[in-house]
C-alpha cells in the first residue's frame, strides 16, 4: 500500500490552498423594483424579468 | 455518426428520463408554466417545442404522435384546440426558460418554463403598472396577493 514518505507540513497544504478563492456573485439592480438581483434571473423581490412579470414572489 | 447530437441524461436511465420528460411536458401544457431545475427546463424545452410543432398539423396522425408523450387525454385535447392554434404564425420558439435562483436544499439552479401563449392576466397587469410608476410597489404587492390566490385555486 502506498504511504507518504515524509511529513506534510501545515504550511505546505496551506500554500497549495492559496489558489482556492471565492468570487463574489455579480449582483445588479432590478430595473423594476431596484432591489439587488442576479443578472439573467427573475428578480426574487418583484418577480419581473425584462419588463414582464413572470412569477409572483411570496409575501414575507 | 452521431456527432453533436447531445442530450442531457439528467442522471436517469433512458426510460426513466423519457417518462419524466413526458410527465413534465404534460404538466407544462396543463398549467402553461412550470418551475423546475435549469437542466430539466432546458431539456423540456426541446420536447415541448417539438410536440407543439407536431400539434400544429392538427391531423389524426399528429395527434397519435403527440399522444405517445402526452398521456392525459384532457391535456392532449387542450394542446390541439387551445395551445397549438395560438402558435399558428410562429415557426418555433413556443417556450421560454428563465432562471430564478438557487434551490435551498441542494443549491440547484431553478428555472421557470412557460408556454408563450397569451395570458390575459399577466398582460393586463403589465399595462397597469406602466401607467403609475409611483404606486408600482403597492400595486405589485396587492396584485401579488390576489394572483397567488388565483393560482392556488387554479391548481
Amino acid at each position: 500500500m502506498p504511504l507518504p514518505k515524509r511529513r506534510h507540513s501545515h504550511t505546505r497544504g496551506r500554500k497549495r490552498r492559496t489558489h482556492w478563492k471565492l468570487t463574489a456573485p455579480n449582483v445588479m439592480e432590478c430595473a423594476h423594483c431596484h432591489q439587488p438581483k442576479l443578472p439573467h434571473h427573475i428578480c426574487p423581490h418583484c418577480g419581473y424579468y425584462k419588463g414582464i412579470q413572470i412569477t409572483t414572489p411570496k409575501e414575507a | 455518426m452521431r456527432h453533436q447530437r447531445k442530450v442531457k441524461k439528467l442522471s436517469r436511465t433512458s426510460s426513466h428520463r423519457q417518462a419524466m420528460l413526458n410527465n413534465m411536458v404534460t404538466s407544462l401544457f396543463a398549467s402553461r408554466m412550470i418551475k423546475t431545475t435549469e437542466s430539466k427546463a432546458k431539456e423540456l424545452r426541446r420536447i415541448a417545442d417539438r410536440l407543439v410543432r407536431t400539434a400544429k398539423k392538427d391531423t389524426l396522425a399528429a395527434r397519435r404522435l403527440v399522444a405517445r408523450s402526452v398521456k392525459d387525454r384532457a391535456v392532449l385535447k387542450k394542446l390541439f384546440t387551445e395551445i397549438a392554434p395560438q402558435f399558428k404564425s410562429k415557426p418555433s420558439g413556443f417556450t421560454r426558460v428563465v432562471k430564478m435562483g438557487y434551490r435551498r436544499g441542494d443549491s440547484a439552479m431553478m428555472a421557470v418554463v412557460e408556454l408563450l401563449t397569451e395570458k390575459p392576466k399577466i398582460e393586463k397587469d403589465a399595462g397597469k403598472k406602466k401607467g403609475s410608476k409611483k404606486k408600482e410597489k403597492e400595486v405589485a404587492a396587492a396584485e401579488g396577493k390576489s394572483k397567488k390566490e388565483k393560482s392556488a385555486s387554479a391548481e
